[in-house]
């Protein structure tokens, strides 16, 4: 097998035992992202040739002599006899919303088209000290806002690996294409309504949203505050399991991080499922939108293959010994996405504030008579429409007059939403859950350009997502399956707060129950597989 | 029902607010689409809520460290910091004048 094809737990376990070497893995991480990836997504104009639309485009920036430098440093800890840490010779993308000194940080944005962080984030810093190697930054929705990838402003955007007309999903559609294309073992994204979890279900790869504060923020650039997770994308459970022990724990510097001490989340994965309870609910079978003429709200249920991979896990886990709950009321969870639009828009908006030309980043080259202007024509030049959108559509539902009809109104049902999970997950309440079953996504990936520009849509596609965000909790998508199409289903696992041992130990149970599986052996488009017509 | 919708010139004073400056093309499509946002807000106001519920700002209770004390620490090498500024001089971020022509 490729060494770009094992996972990051073997390749640890080799370069580790000195079997293999980090440079050799780096070398052929690097080959793969030239066979696959296609010209990386700039500013500049580019040529759409038959052939870059086949390819993956997940990288924003390479950094080749980096990624070299980490690796021979591993190299030469195991020639020393010392600690290369528990990711030694990894490679690793980073979604490129993450500071990390030495590269540039766009956010997928104009406005940061040159800006060079003076520091590296927490999170990637623990990568990086645990041995892992960084091969570069992958794009992003621009400043994370989108669910495609294809709002980014560094263009050709990254396409699906199994099916390079569909998207990759967003916003951290770089980084699950580069685990998916297997140009990378591990990436680094964010999660603020599902950025993790719905791109990596499109993919067909393992994306972990942990508990609001078991990962730091620092160094993360902010799109919504009380909603932002760093999180682990991986081709298996138990890849996520090693990434996020790397990487969880406080941070004094970033005030909401939890003093909670970190479970051994690898340790986790060797129990088995017996006796757990697991919660299906019909809250999850359908999304709500409302109807632009008549506000009435529609019922649009989803796609049949991807409710019958949530009924057929359910089969699975309790054929390995798990107790199925039905029928299990989350009735909250049709309101994510408006809560979303309010909560998220109102933090972004203010978040953004600080982009104004003077202290970092893109400033206007035209002539301007004073500050004020200075502000205008820089926002209007640096920002794409997504951030424009949602910068004012934070001013009007934060202005004076409204604020107390959308925003307090809209925190009282995000803890209604809450609500719905304390009740579930009680231990001594009704259902005694130690975990939600649910699809990740309602649909399996789009084709490009079929959603874009349409804000609604694209935003109710984290229908499923959305929920665990609000209430702050544990969850993670993992593959299930392939629908007519040939394109990946996910499955998601949603946890009690600090649960993520648990989640990740029932989605470690699924996969090995489901390892002989015939979609399994299918391979992605991008990796010489037959796209299904 | 009908739904309620931003009125242009509301749009513009946010355009104005927010400290942004639009093309025709995008005013069009920006307030085409914060209606159809709105829409999807709009549907809260339809959510019974009970006596009992009070705003929570996170979900999880934020169970981190307390606020460090406020105390001045020097950041090595702040040239790298001026650096980033579009524009310096000896030092200091400069900004054009803040009311009239430069």
């Amino acid at each position: 097998m490729k060494l770009v094809s094992i996972s990051a737990f073997e390749i640890a376990q080799k370069v580790r035992g000195g079997e293999l070497k980090a440079s050799q893995v780096t070398q052929e991480a690097l080959a793969q992202i030239r066979k696959v990836d296609g010209i990386p997504g700039s500013l500049l104009p580019y040529q759409v040739s038959a052939e870059e639309e086949r390819k993956v485009h997940a990288f924003i920036q390479v950094t080749e002599e980096m990624a070299l430098a980490q690796a021979k440093k591993v190299d030469e800890a195991v020639a020393n006899g010392e600690d290369p840490g528990m990711l030694a010779g990894v490679p690793i993308s980073i979604k490129d919303i993450f500071c990390v000194e030495g590269t540039t940080t766009t956010a997928a944005s104009r406005f940061l088209e040159n800006f060079e962080a003076p520091y590296t984030a927490t999170s990637v810093q623990k990568l990086i000290d645990a041995g892992g190697v960084i091969l570069g930054k992958v794009n992003l929705d621009e400043f994370t806002f989108g669910s495609s990838t294809e709002s980014s402003a560094y263009q050709p955007s990254t396409n699906n690996p199994w099916n390079t007309e569909h998207v990759p999903g967003g916003s951290s559609g770089g980084s699950a294409a580069s685990v998916a294309a297997e140009e990378t073992a591990l990436s680094l994204g964010t999660d603020t309504g599902g950025s993790i979890r719905q791109p990596a279900a499109f993919c067909g790869v393992v994306g972990l949203k942990p508990t609001y504060g078991r990962i730091s923020r620092l160094g993360l650039i902010a799109f919504s505050s009380s909603l932002d997770c760093p999180g682990p994308i991986s081709r298996d459970v138990r890849d996520a399991a090693l990434m996020l022990q790397a990487m969880a724990g406080q941070d004094p510097k970033d005030s909401t991080s939890s003093v909670r001490p970190v479970g051994n989340y690898l340790q986790a994965l060797e129990q088995d499922v017996r006796g757990l309870r697991i919660g299906l609910s019909p809250d999850y079978e359908a999304v709500y939108y409302p109807d632009l003429e008549t506000g009435e709200i529609h019922r649009e249920p989803i796609q049949k293959e991807v409710h019958d991979a949530v009924l057929r896990a359910a089969e699975v886990l309790a054929k390995a010994g798990a107790e199925i709950v039905e029928n299990v009321p989350m009735p909250n969870t049709r309101y994510g996405i408006p809560v979303y639009f309010v909560v998220s828009r109102i933090e972004a908006a203010s978040n953004l504030h600080r982009f104004d030309g003077v202290k970092y980043g893109y400033r206007t080259k035209s002539e301007v008579r004073n500050l004020e202007e200075l502000y205008r024509r820089t926002r209007a030049e640096g920002f794409g429409p997504e951030p424009k959108l949602r910068i004012l559509m934070g001013m009007y539902l934060s202005a004076a007059g409204y604020s107390s009809d959308y925003y307090q109104h809209a925190l009282k049902v995000r803890a209604m939403i809450r609500r719905d999970f304390d009740r579930v997950f009680d231990p001594i309440g009704e259902f005694s859950l130690d975990a939600m079953l649910t699809p990740t996504t309602a649909a399996t990936a789009f084709k490009r350009k079929d959603v874009f520009g349409d804000s609604l849509l694209m935003q109710y596609s984290d229908q499923m997502t959305v929920a665990s965000n609000h209430a702050g909790v544990p969850a993670v998508t993992i593959p299930a399956g392939l629908d007519d199409g040939g394109l990946p289903i996910g499955i998601q696992l949603i946890g009690n707060d600090f649960c993520e041992d648990m989640i990740l130990r029932i989605g470690r149970a699924f996969e090995q129950k489901t390892q002989d599986d015939a979609w399994r052996k299918v391979r992605p488009q991008a990796l010489g597989g037959e796209v299904q017509a | 029902m009908t739904v309620k919708r931003i009125t242009p010139e509301l749009f513009e004073k946010l355009v104005g607010l927010a400290a942004l400056e639009l093309t025709d093309e995008e005013s069009s499509y920006l307030f085409e689409e914060m209606n159809h946002q709105l829409a999807s807000v709009e549907s809260l106001s339809q959510v019974p809520i009970p006596e009992d519920v009070q705003p929570s700002l996170h979900g999880v209770e934020p169970e981190g460290t307390a606020p460090r004390a406020d105390r001045w620490v020097p950041f090595p090498r702040p040239e790298r910091i001026i650096a980033l500024a579009p524009e310096s001089e000896n030092g200091m971020i400069a900004v054009p004048d803040v009311k009239g022509a430069r």
